[in-house]
C-alpha cells in the first residue's frame, strides 16, 4: 500500500484497503473556518443532531474575513462562536489564532498518522507531518461533527522522487510550483501526491508545509511526506509527544504507485505562475517585464516565520518601489510575534511595506488588499484564478517570498539576485 | 428520474472562483449566491437561465476552494445537472452531499451550447432531442446511489445515525 493508503486502512479496520474502494474511516479532527463553518453549523442543525461526536476533535478557526470585513462576515463568525460556547468545541479566537493550516499544527492538533478532514481545501497542508489530510465541503464536515467519520473512496498514488541540490532562492514553493507546471491542474486528480527523495529529506518543515499546500492545485486528494527526524524534532517541539509506531509511516514500493516521478531539483530555477492557472509555472527570468502593482507576501502557503525571515533577508536595507504596494501578513499571532522579536517587522516597515493582522484576507479577494481594474500582483499564495484577488479583470502571479520581496523593491517580476550584491549573495 | 433541459457550455478547469467569487461568500443565502454564479465569466447566466437547464463542461470541473456555496449557487440557479469530462474532488463530493446530479461523459464536447437534452439517470442515457444522438453514461457507485437516494448526505447520517 501507498503511505497514504496504510493510514487510510488503519482508521477504518481494515488490514488492507484497495484504490477505487469506498470506505467510512474514522477521523482524528475536523477543520472548518468562518466561510465554511456557519454552512456546516446550519446542515448540523436543520437534522436535529443534538451532541458533536467529540467537541476535542474539532477546531472551527475564523480566518477568511477576520478581523471581520463587514456585518455579514461578523454574523457568520458569530454563528461559530455560539456553537463552540454549546457544544464546547475548540474556536480560535483573533489575537489567538491565525491561518488555520499554519495555526493547527503550530498549537500540536496535528500528528502523524492521523486522518483530517477540512472544510476547506488546503487542508491537505497536513501531509507535510504524515498525516492523511484531506478537504472536504461544509455537508462532509458537519456529517463528520455528528458521526465522527468521513465517506472516501481510496484513492491511487504518484511517487515523486527529487534529488539534487536546490539552488540559491528556490525552496518548497518553486518544487510545488514546477511540479504543478508538468503535471497540470488536474495532473493529480482525485489521487494522493507522495513526496519523497534526498531533497524532500533535506527541506525544512515550513517548505514541506507550502509543498503539501499546494498538492489541491494539481487536483489531488491528499499530498504526504514520510516521517523522520525532521518531522519528529516539529512534533515534539509544539505538542511534546512522541510515538514509536510513527516510524512506521513510510512508502510503499514504487509498484504501488500509478507513477513515480522523478525531478533533478538542481535544475530548478526560482517560478513564477502567470495568471490565470498555478500550472503555469516557468523560470522567472520569462516574466522579468511584467511590472507589477501589488506585492503580497503571506498565507496559508506562504505566510510562515521562515518565508518572513526569506523576505526580510531580500527587502533589509532597500525601499519598496514608490509605485508598489507591498503587504506583508504574518500567518499567526505566534509568527507575528516572532517576526517582530527578530527585527523582521521593523524591515518591513522602514522598506515601506504594510504589515496586516493574521487573515487569508488578500489571497482570495476577501478584504486587506484587494486588486482593482487591470491590476498586477505578484503573490506569495496559492491560487491565480480568473478574479481570485479581487476584480475579473486584475491578474495574479504566484511566487516564493524572496521573488515577492525582489519584485517588490523593482516593481517588476525580479529574480532575487538582481537586487542582492555580491557579497550578499 | 428523468431530467430535461437547455445546455449551458462552459470549458476546462472551471474553477470556483469563476463559480461563485469569494466576495460573496460573506452569506450562506441560496437567492443571493445564484444571483452572483458565474457573474465574473459569464456575468449572463443568472439572468438567462431556467429551472431545469443543464450544464455541460469540459475537464475538471470546480477546481479550487471547497466552498460549498459553489455548488449550491448552481443548484440555486434551477440547474438540474452538471455534466463535465471530470470533476475536482472536493466538488465532486459537495454535489452528491447536496443532492446535485453530476455525470461524467468523455463525449460531452458533441453537445452544443442551447442543444435540448434528456436525461434518463435510471438507464444511464442522454437523448440530444435536437439531433437524436444518444450518450451512455456510468450510473454512480452503488455506496454514492445510497447517499442520493437518501436526498443527500445528511439525510443519510439521520437515517444511520439519529433515529
Amino acid at each position: 500500500m501507498t503511505l497514504s493508503q496504510k493510514i487510510l486502512a488503519l482508521h477504518c479496520g481494515k488490514e488492507i484497503v484497495y484504490p477505487g474502494e469506498f470506505i467510512e474511516a474514522d477521523v482524528d479532527l475536523i477543520l472548518a473556518n468562518d466561510i465554511t463553518g456557519p454552512l456546516a453549523i446550519e446542515e448540523f442543525e436543520k437534522i436535529g443532531a443534538k451532541k458533536v461526536f467529540n467537541p476535542e476533535k474539532i477546531v472551527l478557526v475564523p480566518d477568511h474575513f477576520t478581523p471581520c470585513k463587514d456585518i455579514k462576515s461578523a454574523e457568520l463568525v458569530k454563528i461559530m462562536r455560539e456553537f463552540s460556547k454549546k457544544y464546547g468545541v475548540k474556536f480560535y479566537e483573533i489575537g489567538k489564532a491565525g491561518i488555520e493550516h499554519a495555526l493547527l499544527p503550530e498549537e500540536g492538533l496535528v500528528l502523524p498518522g492521523q486522518l483530517i478532514i477540512g472544510a476547506d481545501s488546503h487542508t491537505c497542508t497536513y501531509g507535510a507531518l504524515s498525516a492523511f489530510s484531506t478537504g472536504i465541503g461544509s455537508t462532509d464536515a458537519a456529517a463528520g461533527m455528528i458521526t465522527g467519520k468521513v465517506w472516501l473512496k481510496v484513492p491511487s498514488a504518484i511517487k515523486f522522487f527529487y534529488y539534487g541540490k536546490l539552488k540559491k532562492y528556490v525552496g518548497g514553493k518553486d518544487l510545488i510550483l514546477y511540479t504543478i507546471g508538468k503535471i497540470g491542474v488536474d495532473g493529480a486528480l482525485y489521487k494522493s501526491m507522495e513526496f519523497t527523495g534526498p531533497a524532500i529529506r533535506s527541506l525544512p518543515m515550513d517548505d514541506r508545509f507550502t509543498i503539501c499546500n499546494m498538492a489541491i492545485e494539481a487536483g489531488a486528494k491528499n499530498g504526504i511526506i514520510e516521517f523522520d527526524g525532521i518531522t519528529e524534532k516539529y512534533v515534539r517541539e509544539v505538542s511534546g509527544v512522541y510515538h514509536d509506531e510513527w516510524e512506521k509511516l513510510a512508502f510503499g514500493d514504487d509498484s504501488e504507485y500509478e507513477k513515480v516521478i522523478e525531478i533533478d531539483v538542481s535544475k530548478i530555477e526560482p517560478q513564477v505562475a502567470a495568471p490565470h492557472l498555478p500550472s503555469n509555472s516557468k523560470d522567472v527570468r520569462q516574466y522579468s517585464d511584467v511590472k507589477i502593482d501589488q506585492v503580497f507576501i503571506g498565507s496559508c502557503t506562504n505566510g510562515r516565520i521562515s518565508d518572513l525571515r526569506k523576505a526580510a533577508f531580500i527587502l533589509k536595507g532597500k525601499k519598496v518601489h514608490p509605485e508598489v504596494r507591498c503587504i506583508v501578513i504574518p500567518a499567526t499571532q505566534k509568527i507575528y510575534y516572532q517576526a517582530l522579536k527578530e527585527g523582521l517587522i521593523d524591515i518591513f516597515i522602514s522598506s515601506g511595506c504594510v504589515v496586516g493582522p493574521p487573515t487569508c484576507g488578500p489571497c482570495l479577494g476577501g478584504h486587506m488588499g484587494v486588486l482593482g481594474k487591470g491590476e498586477v500582483a505578484i503573490a506569495t499564495t496559492n491560487r491565480n484564478f480568473v478574479g481570485r484577488m479581487g476584480h475579473p479583470e486584475s491578474y495574479v502571479y504566484l511566487s516564493n517570498p524572496e521573488v515577492a520581496a525582489a519584485s517588490a523593491i523593482k516593481g517588476k517580476i525580479t529574480h532575487p539576485e538582481c537586487v542582492m550584491e555580491r557579497s550578499e549573495g | 428520474m428523468k431530467v430535461k433541459g437547455r445546455v449551458w457550455k462552459f470549458g476546462d478547469n472551471i474553477n470556483t472562483d469563476d463559480i461563485i467569487p469569494a466576495r460573496y461568500l460573506n452569506t450562506t443565502d441560496i437567492k443571493e449566491l445564484s444571483s452572483h454564479c458565474f457573474e465574473s465569466i459569464r456575468p449572463e447566466f443568472s439572468k438567462n437561465v431556467k429551472e431545469g437547464d443543464i450544464i455541460v463542461a469540459g475537464e475538471n470541473f470546480g477546481c479550487g476552494s471547497s466552498r460549498e456555496h459553489a455548488p449550491i449557487s448552481i443548484k440555486g440557479c434551477g440547474i438540474k445537472c452538471i455534466i463535465a469530462k471530470s470533476f475536482a474532488r472536493i466538488f465532486l463530493r459537495n454535489c452528491i452531499n447536496i443532492g446535485l446530479s453530476i455525470i461524467e461523459l468523455e463525449n460531452c464536447d458533441e453537445l452544443n451550447e442551447m442543444d435540448i437534452i434528456e436525461i434518463d439517470f435510471e438507464n444511464g442515457k442522454i437523448l440530444n432531442l435536437n439531433n437524436g444522438k444518444i450518450y451512455k453514461f456510468q450510473k454512480y457507485p452503488e455506496f454514492l446511489q445510497e447517499i442520493i437516494k437518501s436526498g443527500g448526505l445528511m439525510e443519510w447520517v439521520r437515517k444511520k445515525y439519529i433515529k
